[in-house]
């Protein structure tokens, strides 16, 4: 079996498993079940990078040549992201036994199977090479993602689910409706071959509003501001796994997938100039950053605090979008590898908390430091890591992206990088000060350390945060082929 | 040849890393915690000697640990200057642990483990910035200081102890990320280079103006030398208990400070280009005004901390200016002051928590008298004085000497005339403690008869004060030492 025959098997594997997993009962084989497919998912998408990164891999469904059947198309950017989303789900299923057991007690082969699906609908996304196909793994993923939402123990679980489902359908509807333009103007679905047809057409309002369609529906799953509004509720009120799985992966994905049309499908030199783009994403970047961050300064919901934290970070990314450089999307890339890293083992922290406190208020984190030194720690250190201190992993993306700004001039943007970054200093400083050097009040039941179970996942990903903070050559070199594989390796106008 | 080990540079700053992870896992069982506490300090003592003893025979050391990004890497490597910094803080933190272990003891503190664990690693990260090779590597550990000294000024965990702590991190974070490290990454860009180089590496790299405004966010991004109006840190530290005070806001954490100033300006900048740079003049009377201007606060504050605080932002800018005059004499002056005065300042707040743990004083206008009961404390305490006024028979007088000598060839009468003046200001508020307790008599009902502090706070002070007395004989090694900066003969 080549490469490519096994490329599809990450998504297929899950997917399969998925249906095995919602007839299992009990608490343990579900669980089981949803750790060995997972693992199995990330294995193939970690031999399938490298691959990847050297030659354009592509893999027919049903023996039916593209572009007439659906193809899996994999170069270096999705089998990066790939790897990212099936390496993080496999990293916090170990964390999730535990977690899981206290928060959905009950039908568990329903919620790993659940789990499954998103997985394999986020791999699907990121691995076809079909238009429609990704729309329809999208429904999928969100569909499965909903049901994960509102599996949350608090009752504004189900209405925080119910608004992401609006708002996500919104999403998946832009697209969809993008996606039908572009098969008006083209009579083709896949993306390469959209890619070939689109110059001749492309001077139509069509197309044009085409572009805008997708960037504002991918923009929404993305969460960048202002379509924020479905998540800082959704990461609060879903079951602390799946806000940790949820973070490292989904809006990663949504940012590939916009990514894929503007640079492969439209080819920047035209949706770059078509569209005042670059502008509008730098814009949207910046107040993003800032409202992120200036809102989770005040968050007293430590999830809530760190979903925010998020908004903030997405503006980040799409910063380095915004750039429409080599270095620019490296940057993106990078951090969005990173920033997975760093947000999971944060709310694997919060979520350990909340395991052993029962809520994750910032009152309830007071004088945590001394009885739960460990994971407070590693919260600490992972927050070490989003404010971007040297040596961790969050230092070295803000260090392209703010490369990526000076080789462009935007001296303006380095000052606001750094005052973003210090605001982070602030919401993460309000966490640990409540941790070490606030009383517990003497109402409050003692806590001690949590599970091993729990804190050796957690200190895994900070221990990774460090390594990919030191030992850059895995993400760098990744993120460059990535972005090079998007930019084709020419430079934008 | 040396006894004493030669190690690489990189264990060398590891020791008190790995000495504070030891003493965080001792935690509450004293003898362990303080058995470790001792040890590592001696370590790392003996360690830097064994370098410093090596360097002098002319073997100079350097180490390059990771690279993290092409041209981003954590190096060490050895210079006069930064040798200077790692052997005073070194042989300083071996006279200040007994101290601290008394002095806590004494005043009862709990979380001790966290305590000591944080004071090694305050003294690892400045054994890291007096070791790096790079901007970068500088400031990685120029960060590490700033948080692990948090704890310490926060320690007793009031309300006014979590203000100042805030007040403290909030101003050298925001002046390290907000100026400094743009700073950083605006040479990176500029010259593709972060190294320290002999003569600098910004001379013909960035135009005149660049390189203005670089100066100016390098000397402010550097808010641990406390130049004006980025000063209010260290006043606000005073909340800390006073072996914090003593090693690190007497030593470690403002001699970094100013040890940053200096290395910038000397191998970033390179002097003869510091000298062309429009703002080096501006920075220059910025420096002087806030020599003055500090220790005119100073005179007016009753507290004995506070007033060596503002003493101390005080005596910094004499560094600053020593390196904003940018002529080699002033720099070695200035280099030659970090030592002087720290070991000066160490001993003044040695005396002051000593007079804290022995009589319950903390104001100037309550010494009347103590000089009776506490005379080796006092008498420390005017020897140190003396040092960091300047006076002979101790160290503090070559260092000012240089400084003035310095200013005397680049010609600033004025930047001389400031030295003077500042120097009769340091009079006015140093010496009067000492007169207070030695001339008036102790107030009404007050017990008389010997009552010093415990014995581990005693000796240290008094070793630190014979200390600057040995510096006045031995200043020409110092002088020798630093010249090696600007090659064979300087």
């Amino acid at each position: 079996m080549t490469i490519t025959e096994l490329m599809p098997f990450s998504v297929l594997v899950p997917l399969i498993a998925s249906l095995v997993c919602a007839l299992l009962p009990g608490r343990f084989w579900p669980w089981a079940v949803t750790l060995v497919a997972t693992i199995t998912s990330a294995v193939i998408a970690a031999i399938t990078l490298p691959a990847a990164a050297q030659v354009t891999l592509s893999y027919a469904f049903g023996n039916w040549p593209p572009p007439i059947g659906i193809e899996y198309r994999v170069d270096a950017a999705n089998a990066f992201v790939a790897l990212l989303v099936a390496g993080m789900a496999a990293v916090a299923l170990p964390w999730a036994k535990k977690s899981v057991d206290r928060e959905v007690p009950e039908r568990q082969g329903a919620f790993y199977a659940l789990f499954l699906l998103a997985l394999s609908g986020l791999l699907g996304i990121t691995l076809s090479g079909d238009a429609f196909n990704i729309f329809v793994f999208l429904e999928i993923s969100s569909l499965a993602t909903y049901g994960l939402i509102a599996h949350g123990s608090d009752r504004r679980a189900l209405l925080a689910s119910f608004r992401y489902l609006i708002m996500g359908t919104v999403g998946a509807t832009f697209l969809l409706i993008g996606i039908g333009f572009l098969y008006v103007m083209t009579g083709t679905l896949n993306l390469a071959d959209l890619a070939e047809r689109l110059p001749e057409v492309r001077d139509t309002s069509t197309v044009r509003a085409a572009l805008a369609f997708i960037i504002v529906g991918m923009g929404l799953k993305l969460a960048m501001l202002p379509l924020h509004l479905w998540l800082p509720n959704a990461y609060t009120y879903a079951p602390s796994f799946v806000t940790v799985f949820l973070a490292g992966t989904a809006t990663k994905v949504a940012l590939y997938v916009m990514l894929r049309f503007v640079f492969t499908v439209f080819a920047p030199d035209w949706s770059f100039v078509v569209l005042p783009l670059s502008t509008v994403l730098m814009i949207l970047a910046v107040a993003g950053m800032f409202a992120g961050s200036w809102v989770a300064m005040f968050q007293p919901n430590i999830k809530r605090m760190l979903a925010y934290s998020s908004v903030a970070q997405v503006g980040y990314m799409v910063l380095g979008v915004s750039l429409v450089s080599i270095v620019g999307l490296t940057a993106a890339f990078l951090h969005l590898f990173n920033h997975a890293l760093m947000k999971t083992a944060l709310f694997m922290a919060v979520g350990t908390v909340i395991y052993q406190v029962g809520s994750g208020h910032l009152k309830d984190f007071r004088g945590l430091g001394r009885t739960m030194p460990w994971t407070l720690t590693a919260f600490a250190l992972a927050g070490l890591s989003i404010i971007g201190v040297p040596l961790t992993a969050g230092f070295v993306s803000k260090w392209y992206l703010i490369q990526a700004a000076l080789d462009q001039g935007q001296w303006f943007l380095v000052v606001l990088i750094l005052i973003t970054s210090l605001m982070a200093i602030v919401y993460i400083w309000r966490v640990i000060e409540a941790a070490w050097f606030q009383e517990r009040p003497g109402n409050q039941p003692a806590v001690g350390e949590a599970p091993l179970a729990l804190l050796i996942p957690t200190w895994v990903l900070v221990a990774l945060n460090f390594y990919f903070g030191i030992d850059t050559r895995l993400t760098v070199g990744g993120a460059t082929a990535a972005a090079e594989a998007l930019l084709g390796g020419g430079m934008a106008p | 040849m040396s006894t004493l080990p030669q190690l690489n540079l990189f264990t060398v700053v590891l020791i008190p890393f790995i000495g504070a992870a030891l003493i965080a896992l001792a935690g509450t069982h004293r003898a362990l915690r303080e058995g470790l506490s001792w040890s590592s300090s001696i370590v790392f003592f003996l360690a830097v000697m064994g370098l410093l003893v090596a360097f002098l025979d002319g073997d100079s050391a350097s180490q390059t640990v990771w690279e993290i990004m092409p041209g981003l890497a954590i190096a060490f490597r050895l210079e006069p200057l930064g040798m200077l910094f790692a052997a005073m803080s070194s042989t300083l933190w071996v006279l200040a642990t007994p101290y601290a272990i008394g002095y806590m003891n004494a005043k009862g503190y709990s979380n001790l483990g966290r305590f000591f664990a944080c004071y090694a690693i305050a003294l690892g990260a400045a054994a890291g910035i007096a070791f790096a090779d790079n901007l970068f590597t500088l400031f990685v550990f120029y960060e590490i200081l700033s948080v692990s000294t948090y704890p310490l000024v926060a320690h007793t965990g009031d309300n006014k102890a979590k203000q100042g702590a805030r007040t403290y991190l909030a101003l050298l974070l925001a002046t390290s990320i907000g100026l400094m490290l743009p700073a950083m990454i605006w040479v990176w860009t500029a010259t593709g280079t972060l190294d320290f180089a002999d003569g600098g590496i910004l001379a013909g790299q960035v135009s005149p103006a660049a390189g203005a405004v670089l100066l100016v966010l390098f000397m402010y991004g550097t808010g641990k030398a406390a130049l004006m109006p980025f000063h209010r840190w260290l006043p606000a530290a005073m909340v800390a208990p006073t072996p914090v005070s003593a090693l690190l806001h007497a030593v470690a954490v403002v001699k970094a400070g100013v040890f940053v100033v200096l290395k910038i300006a000397i191998y970033v900048f390179g002097l003869d280009y510091l000298r062309e740079l429009a703002t080096s003049d501006v920075m220059l009377y910025i420096a002087a005004f806030t020599m003055l201007a500090a220790s005119l606060v100073a005179i007016r504050q009753d507290n004995l901390k506070a007033r060596l605080a503002y003493s101390t932002v005080s005596q910094l800018s004499y560094i600053v200016v020593g390196a904003m005059l940018a002529v080699q004499l002033s720099a070695i002056g200035g280099g030659m002051h970090m030592l002087m005065h720290g070991f000066g300042k160490i001993t003044l707040f040695f005396c002051a928590g000593a007079i804290y743990v022995a009589s319950g004083k903390t104001k100037v206008s309550e010494f009347d008298g103590l000089g009776r009961r506490m005379p080796v404390t006092f008498f420390a305490f005017f020897i140190g004085a003396l040092c960091v006024i300047g006076l002979p028979p101790t160290g503090g007088i070559w260092s000012k000497w240089h400084l003035v000598a310095g200013a005397f060839d680049a010609g600033h009468t004025a930047i001389m005339l400031a030295f003077m003046l500042s120097t009769l200001l340091n009079i006015g508020y140093l010496l009067p403690p000492v007169a207070r307790a030695f001339l008036r008599p102790l107030p009404e009902g007050e017990r008389s008869g010997f009552n010093e502090a415990p014995w581990m706070c005693v000796i240290p002070l008094a070793l630190t004060a014979l200390g600057t007395l040995v510096l006045f004989a031995m200043a020409q090694s110092a002088f020798d030492l630093l010249g090696g900066m600007f090659g064979p003969v300087a």
